[in-house]
């Protein structure tokens, strides 16, 4: 495939085509191609944030179900996720300015012992491109961080990712510690990473663990919904 | 009854099921390939004629979701042929699944999350708590197939600029190394400066997994 589309011209092709070209070069993990059909579709007058959606987010949602079925593995997925990192620094300044919708804000971040970040960065990413504002707090976060960064942005959702056994309690500590402080009911906590089951988010009592990143911000938007039906209903 | 001169020759490390009558007085140590050299070497120093050995692929090391049923089929196929049977896996990123179907199909585990925590002995590898954090473990085994499973599996000899997104939170390499082999050192090393980190050896041993082999009846 990759022959056929040394001779495509990006300019040269019509919104639609060119859309589902971005799809097949996201999957390809093709940046710099991303970043060239970006600039195209802003030249065209496309809205930034069609262009999050439509092209980048859909695109990525195809490798996630591909990555999910065992048909990409980790190096694709990370060359994808590069591509659509690249697409979403030109669209992000311009989403600001044409203040595309808000969903929500959320705190992010690996628990503290655990510096995997693959999974965590995707799901940030995917979470921003479907609206969310998202505060990353990256690698090795002790409870206070977290904390901390509830404090000062007060998000809806705190997420935790863990990719190990031994740093997988870690997110008890976290909810243990916001209950101690009252604060647990205040957030929606959603936790993931591979080693993590329905159960384990259960037993430290977090509202929801998400297995993907497409299953992330879909229960994210239910979870947000829920919340805000709870409190106009007055509960 | 074994020579005692020369390791018996059924404990040499076994990659297929013993199907002979004898089976039934022996136990299958059903383990991580990434294990096979090691348990095997443990078999044929103590003259473990009683255990036998089976691997499955070491590449499942990174699509850990599907070790605890590959390890079921394995103990349901042994269970006829074998008198006992125990798993050479440690938790190994299942999350707690491996357990749940040890403990359903009545087996018994090697101790401990990995095995780079069960080589440096669970109980000094939980001690040492976040100290190697920032380190990348390597093993007699990582060290051997470092091309294969570290290099190829990430992707890092087609993409090689993706190093750093992998690698880019890391300091350095340790070797947990199991043998003593100059060899293996330099190799260690060289993978090390291949990932662009720095480099320690330490000289661990079989940690754990001695003590669990010999002990197994
Ligand atoms: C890539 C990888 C690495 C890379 C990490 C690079 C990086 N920057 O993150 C490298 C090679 C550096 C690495 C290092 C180590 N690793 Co590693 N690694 C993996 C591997 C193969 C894939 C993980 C991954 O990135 N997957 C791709 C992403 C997209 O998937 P994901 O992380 O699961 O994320 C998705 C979901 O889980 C979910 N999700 C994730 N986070 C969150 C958060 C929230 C809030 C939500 C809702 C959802 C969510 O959505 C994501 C997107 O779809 C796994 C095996 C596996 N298949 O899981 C082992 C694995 C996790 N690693 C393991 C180990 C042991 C280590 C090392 C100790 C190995 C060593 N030799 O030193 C070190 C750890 C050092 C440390 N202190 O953290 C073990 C863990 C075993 C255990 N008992 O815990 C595993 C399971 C491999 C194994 N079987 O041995 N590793």
């Amino acid at each position: 495939m990759a022959d056929e589309d040394d001779d495509v011209v990006l300019s040269e092709l019509d919104d639609a085509e060119l859309v589902q070209q971005m799809h097949d070069d996201l999957y390809d993990g093709l940046k710099e191609e991303i970043e060239e059909a970006v600039n195209i579709l802003l030249e065209r007058g496309w809205a930034p944030y069609d262009i999050l959606t439509q092209a980048l987010v859909e695109g990525m949602r195809i490798v996630g179900i591909d990555f999910r079925d065992g048909i990409l593995f980790v190096p694709e997925v990370l060359l994808s996720a590069n591509a659509m990192k690249a697409g979403m620094f030109i669209l992000r300044p311009l989403l600001v300015e044409t203040g595309a919708p808000k969903v929500g804000k959320m705190v992010i971040g690996t628990v503290k012992g655990d510096i995997h970040d693959i999974g965590k960065n995707l799901v940030g990413m995917m979470m921003e491109g479907a609206g969310f504002e998202v505060i990353d707090l990256g690698i090795n976060n002790p409870v206070e961080n977290y904390l901390d960064a509830l404090e000062e942005h007060k998000p809806e959702i705190l997420g935790m990712s863990a990719l190990l056994t031994t740093t997988m309690p870690y997110m008890k500590v976290v909810v243990d510690t916001m209950k101690e402080k009252g604060i647990r009911d205040d957030y929606i906590v959603m936790v993931g990473g591979a080693p993590l089951n329905e159960e384990f988010a259960e037993a430290v009592g977090a509202d929801a663990y998400c297995r993907d990143a497409a299953v992330t911000v879909e229960t994210a938007k239910e979870l947000i919904a829920r919340r805000h039906n709870q409190l106009s209903s007055g509960n | 009854m074994a020579d005692t001169t020369r390791p018996p020759r059924s404990a040499r490390p076994r990659c297929g099921p013993d199907l002979s009558e004898q089976a039934q007085d022996r136990t299958l140590i059903i383990a991580c390939g990434a294990l096979a050299r090691e348990i095997g070497s443990i078999i044929g120093r103590n003259g473990l004629s009683h255990l036998a050995l089976r691997c499955l692929p070491a590449t499942l090391h990174n699509t850990p979701e599907k070790i605890p049923e590959a390890v079921r089929e394995a103990v349901r196929a042994a269970r006829g042929n074998y008198g006992r049977v125990v798993v050479g896996y440690a938790d190994c990123g299942t999350g707690g699944l491996l357990d749940k179907v040890c403990a359903e199909e009545g087996v018994e585990r090697i101790p401990g999350p990995h095995c780079y925590a069960f080589y440096s002995g669970n109980r000094a590898f939980e001690a040492a708590g976040d100290d190697d954090m920032t380190s990348f473990y390597l093993t007699d085994f990582l060290v051997r197939q470092f091309d294969t499973l570290v290099i190829r599996s990430l992707g890092l000899d087609r993409h090689p600029e993706l190093r750093d997104m992998y690698f880019g939170n890391y300091e350095k390499v340790i070797y947990l190394a199991q043998t003593q082999s100059a060899e293996l050192d330099r190799a260690a090393e060289l993978a090390a400066e291949k990932l662009g980190l720095a480099y320690e050896r330490r000289q661990v041993g079989l940690g754990d997994l001695e003590q669990f082999i010999t002990e197994v009846n």
